[in-house]
């Protein structure tokens, strides 16, 4: 009896954070398991037979790969727009005693907090408002702007603790500040920023509400797969889904690797002193 | 004006907004000197070198380097190299590269930056060292790469600032050596801010007391220990016994119990009267009464410290604190409660204001 209570309690966390997880990644089994259905009719929501048909031709629904297109480029120019903006507001933000620094550390967060279907109406009636015609651009103009938050958050993480002596150091060996930027600053910060940079190209392919209120006539990727489920859903979208989840997950390994590598090469310690 | 000057401040004053760290001060530093500047923290040393760097710029006053006025210009474009506290090594450039950075930004060639850095290297003894990055090394190792990844770019100036505050006791004695050894080598113009008065002493030919982000005084370590201008000197290098008393003749004081003190012809420097102390050095003291100057008291205190044993002595006057050196073996100790005279001779005493 003893030994059943204490094996439980050396294990109930554990079977806790199981659980836990499985919560978490049972929806995502579900969308890739579905990627292999072979549905007999317009709507992929019960178990059929598995097939590989799905997955040889990904892109055999009319629609699906120009809106997957526009997502994709869409996400690079927001992530490289709102990295770069968001990089040079969190230096700032972090470095510089200017008027209104308070306020501006309070509005910058202002646009994770609005709920998003608030954001993506006020956007379209400052875009109607201006006259503004809604579509790509817009969607990309209203990305950048919640994603800049992020940025911020992540950057700001990093260069909080920053050793300010590093970049004096580089500016008494020569460098003036652009390349002190360049050489010491944005190299030290580079892990936040590159977390940044997938962040926002992430939180863009993703985006629904605020897209759908911006997008005029342009068609994404979660759009099209919103349109799409109102007649039926294909396979194909589960098999993307699956792509997109996948390509994460890797880069996140990757990112994983690459950040234990210095760790990995400081082991072996060939040459020896020859301090007095 | 003189023409040895390395560094020349010309009425220097720096305003932290409310915050005065630095109040009017001229100095000169003469070139190829070991110079330091020593006070409490606050007392404006860490601005003033900050300003001959070039990281914070004097609100009033001139900053000279040689001939060349270098007020306003940024730290790239000054002749003098850095050696911060923390080190400030670049976490993510292999050692070679941290030394080599300053060459690389002057556009020195390939071939001749991997000579002059690997020499650099070698004089601090880290040859072979190389490839390795700044966190793989010990606190020593990485104040050495500090120190070569400053003198390779070969300053006018080079500007320490309390380099050696994050070592161990052992490793900044070994390091206090090291740096007098490299710059007798290389003749530069060390700079060196600090709070540790025995480093300060150690290395420097010419030492700065500041205090209130202005000079008390400025000498030898041997004129500043021995005849201290101000009390805040004599207090802050090392132990002294000050006598508060009253100026009655041209070599004399009158303390407070009235015994008459001499002190050296001069030590007054004029003054013909007012309060004053007299102050004697616990070294200077000897437990006899054969000097010119004997007071007499009861021991309260002894602490045998092994190369010496140190007294406290009550007189009328004030309690005083005697060294005695444990020249013999087996000189034994004054237990509490005797009975002593001391005495000391007018050439060991210095006169200070009254505080």
């Amino acid at each position: 009896m003893t030994a059943v209570v204490r094996f439980a309690r050396h294990h109930l966390l554990t079977a806790y954070a199981l659980l836990a997880l499985a919560y978490l990644l049972l929806p995502i089994a579900v969308v890739v398991l579905f990627s292999f259905n072979n549905p007999n009719g317009r709507f992929n929501y019960t178990w059929q037979g598995f097939t590989l048909k799905n997955w040889g031709d990904p892109f055999g629904v009319p629609g699906l790969w120009p809106a997957l297109q526009t997502s994709l480029e869409i996400a690079a120019l927001v992530a490289l727009g709102a990295t770069a903006l968001g990089t040079l507001i969190a230096l700032a933000l972090v470095r510089y005693g200017f008027r209104g620094r308070g306020a501006a550390n309070i509005f910058i967060f202002l646009p994770m907090a609005t709920p998003e279907i608030v954001m993506g109406a006020s956007l379209l009636s400052l875009f109607l408002a201006i006259n503004f015609q809604t579509g790509f651009w817009t969607i990309v103009i209203a990305h950048i702007t919640f994603d800049i938050s992020y940025v911020v958050t992540t950057v700001r993480a990093r260069l909080v603790g920053f050793d300010r002596h590093l970049e004096e150091a580089a500016m008494d060996l020569y460098a003036n500040s652009w390349t002190t930027f360049w050489r010491v600053t944005l190299p030290l910060i580079a892990p936040g920023v590159l977390s940044a940079l997938l962040l926002s190209f992430a939180l863009s392919i993703d985006d629904f509400v605020i897209t759908n209120f911006n997008s005029g006539t342009e068609v994404t990727f979660p759009l099209f797969v919103w349109g799409a489920a109102r007649v039926g859903v294909p396979p194909q979208v589960n098999v993307v889904g699956s792509i997109i989840f996948f390509a994460a997950i890797g880069l996140m390994l990757l990112n994983v690797v690459r950040q234990r590598r210095p760790q990995r090469a400081a082991a072996p310690a060939t040459a020896t002193a020859t301090v007095s | 004006m003189s023409a040895t000057a390395d560094v020349r401040l010309e009425r220097v004053t720096k305003h932290f907004e409310d915050v005065v760290a630095v109040d009017d001060l001229s100095l000169e530093i003469p070139s190829g000197s070991f110079f330091a500047m020593l006070g409490p923290s606050g007392c404006g040393k860490t601005t003033t070198l900050r300003m001959i760097g070039g990281f914070e710029q004097p609100s009033e006053g001139r900053i000279f380097l040689g001939e060349s006025d270098v007020t306003g210009l940024p730290p790239y474009r000054r002749a003098v190299n850095t050696v911060f506290q923390s080190y400030a090594l670049f976490p993510h450039l292999s050692l070679f590269e941290n030394v080599a950075f300053g060459l690389r930004r002057k556009g020195v060639k390939g071939d001749e930056v991997k000579k002059r850095t690997r020499e650099m290297l070698e004089l601090v003894g880290l040859g072979g060292f190389e490839k390795r990055r700044p966190r793989q090394l010990s606190g020593g190792q990485q104040q050495r790469v500090a120190l070569a990844r400053a003198l390779v770019n070969r300053p006018r100036v080079l500007l320490l600032d309390e380099p050696l505050g994050a070592l161990d006791l052992k490793l900044r004695r070994q390091m206090q050596l090291e740096l007098k050894r490299i710059q007798n080598e290389l003749k530069i113009t060390f700079v060196h801010v600090t709070h540790d008065q025995e480093e300060a002493m150690s290395m420097a030919d010419q030492i700065a007391i500041m205090n209130g982000g202005r000079i008390e005084q400025l000498g030898g370590p041997a004129d500043l220990y021995e005849k201290p201008a101000t009390a805040f000197v004599a207090g802050f290098l090392g132990a002294s016994n000050l006598l508060d008393g009253e100026v009655c003749g041209a070599d004399a004081v009158r303390i407070a119990d009235g015994t008459v003190l001499r002190v050296a012809a001069g030590a007054l420097a004029g003054r013909t009267g007012g309060s004053v102390a007299v102050g004697v050095r616990p070294e200077k003291l000897r437990l006899d009464a054969s000097g010119v100057n004997v007071l007499r008291g009861t021991v309260t205190e002894t602490s045998y410290v092994g190369v010496s044993t140190q007294y406290i002595v009550e007189t009328p006057a004030a309690d005083l604190v005697v060294y005695v050196q444990n020249a013999a073996p087996g000189a034994g100790t004054l237990a509490p409660g005797s009975a002593v005279s001391l005495s000391f001779d007018p050439e060991v005493a210095f006169v200070v204001d009254h505080v």
